[in-house]
């Protein structure tokens, strides 16, 4: 496995907060690899400084070798590192369809007065759009859904389509900001088995989460922040032997990180 | 949802009411004068229809009226000052609107909604002012006495006469202004119904996810202002050389609310609801003309009312809203 994406000596003030700091470590082709931590340990910004929707106040992120840190986020996009959104962010106003077949902006090959114009290109652009989207649907169980606004939807399905929306991005690097969030026994067992459904489509997966159990489950590498700071790295089975994480975690230990 | 057969039936309809029996009305009970009403109507509709765009990326516009006297002068200076055929200096004042958003739209696009209705709001008293100032405006006096549009002529054939020649220019000026409107909304409805629609509903939605699905929301922002800024500026120009004249109070603040109130009152999920909107807002405040004194309040308070019994505009009581538009 090759290392594809990079993170190096990551760090984030907010005036005298250091909300990120100094965490580095890298995410292995074809894995995942989830981030924990208590509340408020940084997780989300080290997610919005990965995807470049901050500016690192110290530090790198490259993918593939390259700096993605400090371009405008549709560019980090672009080279195939996209996050999906911890609120269920989706594009309210438009069916489930709509949602998906306007994620696929990335794979435009006309432009966009080709678009306007109907051209040949843009005319089999949207073809493809179409078709891949009905695929993405059915993949993730939506297809049924797909003509429904996407406003009206549950919240496990919102999740499910903010996932979509992230595929239809052909996306290399996959960010999913708490997928398990709010969900109950059974729908989280189903959203693990989409989440590992879609690493098996060849997308690498870093991932935030609170749910333990889950993240146990899941993941192939655990990397643990407390306090902006990283306290430590490693398997599933290393994460819950580890003393300084259980003491991270202190008082619920037991029950949280399901030991 | 309804076939593209029907809408071109409805667009053919619409061109025989406003071609055959709009001067057919007017020739019978002889009141030439709504020829000017009409075609202002026409022309404020094209200029809403640029402030509608802007609504379609999720800002709030309330500065068109200085795209509309922006465009006015560009054509007016040409015509006048440098000999140019009117229907010439039309684009040309289009795309010199155009151009000058994008350098305006490029830092106050970051902002949202009441931020930006304020910038925009400022810019139309700024245009006010330059008019004044400028050296090529001719202050306060303005610009009289512009020539009406001249003839186009391809290859010896002309496609459109001498309008000074003409017999009855103000059927002339309708027809142009009513072809200008056809034109200028069949652009936007291609551009809502294609990719580009569907991307700017994503940046109205959302424009953070837009932006991680890829979208370059700067540069989208900008080309979405600079169309609305065109159609502006196509509309002030018009409107100029039917007017024969220019002044700095052409095109005041009251003017870019009520292209704002247009695009509100016709409806935000319609394309040609700024058409309705400027037809009803137009001729409701000269019918209201009898009342006097009390004109504007009644006025005001039938608008407050419309928007909130009618809040997604009047073309809501005949099309229900589409889903995902």
């Amino acid at each position: 496995m090759a290392e594809l994406l990079e993170v190096k000596g990551l760090t984030k003030r907010f005036g005298g907060l250091v909300a990120v700091n100094g965490i580095s470590f890298s995410v292995q082709e074809g894995e995942i690899l989830s981030v924990i931590g208590p509340n408020g340990a940084g997780k989300s910004t080290l997610f919005k400084l990965i995807a470049s929707f901050l500016r690192p106040s110290d530090g790198e992120v490259l993918f593939r070798g390259a700096r993605i840190s400090g371009l405008a986020p549709h560019i980090v996009a672009r080279t195939g590192v996209v996050r999906t959104f911890q609120e269920t962010t989706i594009f309210k106003g438009m069916s489930v369809r709509d949602n998906v077949i306007t994620a696929h902006h990335l794979r435009s090959r006309a432009t966009l007065l080709g678009f306007f114009l109907a051209s040949r290109r843009a005319q089999a652009d949207e073809r493809d759009f179409a078709r891949s989207a009905d695929e993405i649907l059915d993949f993730l169980g939506l297809g049924t859904i797909a003509g429904e606004l996407a406003s009206t939807l549950p919240q496990g399905h919102l999740r499910a389509l903010g996932i979509a929306i992230g595929l239809a991005t052909s996306p290399k690097v996959l960010l999913l900001d708490e997928p398990f969030a709010g969900m109950n026994h059974g729908e989280t067992r189903r959203a693990v088995e989409l989440v590992r459904a879609v690493r098996g489509r060849g997308v690498t997966i870093l991932l935030v989460e609170h749910d333990m159990p889950a993240v146990m489950k899941i993941s192939d590498r655990i990397v643990v922040l407390n306090f902006g700071e990283k306290i430590a790295e490693g398997t599933p089975t290393e994460i819950q032997a580890n003393p300084r994480v259980i003491e991270a975690y202190l008082g619920s230990a037991d029950e949280s990180i399901g030991l | 949802m309804t076939t593209p057969t029907s809408k071109l039936a409805a667009l053919a309809l619409f061109l025989l009411f406003a071609f055959l029996v709009v001067p057919w009305l007017i020739a019978v009970s002889g009141r030439s004068d709504l020829y000017y009403t009409l075609t202002s109507v026409a022309l404020l509709s094209i200029a809403s229809a640029g402030v509608w765009l802007t609504f379609y990326i999720g800002r709030i516009n309330i500065g068109q009226g200085a795209y509309a006297l922006l465009g006015g002068y560009v054509s007016a200076i040409l015509v006048t000052a440098y000999g140019l055929s009117f229907w010439l200096t039309l684009p040309i004042a289009g795309l010199f609107c155009a151009g000058v958003s994008i350098l305006i739209g490029w830092p106050i696009l970051r902002l949202r909604g009441v931020y930006f209705a304020m910038v925009t709001l400022v810019l139309t008293e700024v245009a006010r002012l330059a008019a004044l100032a400028a050296p090529l405006t001719n202050g306060a006096k303005g610009i009289t006495d512009i020539p009406p549009p001249g003839p186009i002529r391809l290859f010896g054939l002309t496609l459109v006469p001498d309008f000074a020649t003409l017999a009855n220019p103000r059927q002339a000026f309708y027809f142009a202004a009513v072809v200008l409107m056809v034109l200028a909304f069949a652009g936007v409805y291609r551009l809502v119904h294609s990719r580009i629609g569907q991307l700017c509903q994503s940046l109205q939605q959302n424009e953070e996810l837009a932006s991680s699905i890829g979208v370059n929301i700067a540069a989208l922002r900008i080309i979405a202002y600079a169309i609305s800024s065109f159609l502006g500026g196509i509309g002030g120009a018009m409107f100029v050389a039917i007017a024969q004249s220019i002044y700095p109070s052409s095109f005041a603040v009251t003017d870019s609310v009520n292209f704002m109130l247009n695009c509100f009152l016709g409806g935000l999920g319609y394309v040609v609801g700024p058409i309705v909107g400027t037809l009803v807002l137009y001729f409701g405040w000269d019918l209201l003309f009898k009342t006097g004194q009390f004109q504007l309040l009644i006025y005001s308070m039938i608008l407050i009312a419309l928007i909130l019994v009618l809040p997604n505009g009047i073309l809501s009581l005949v099309a229900p809203r589409r889903k995902g538009s």
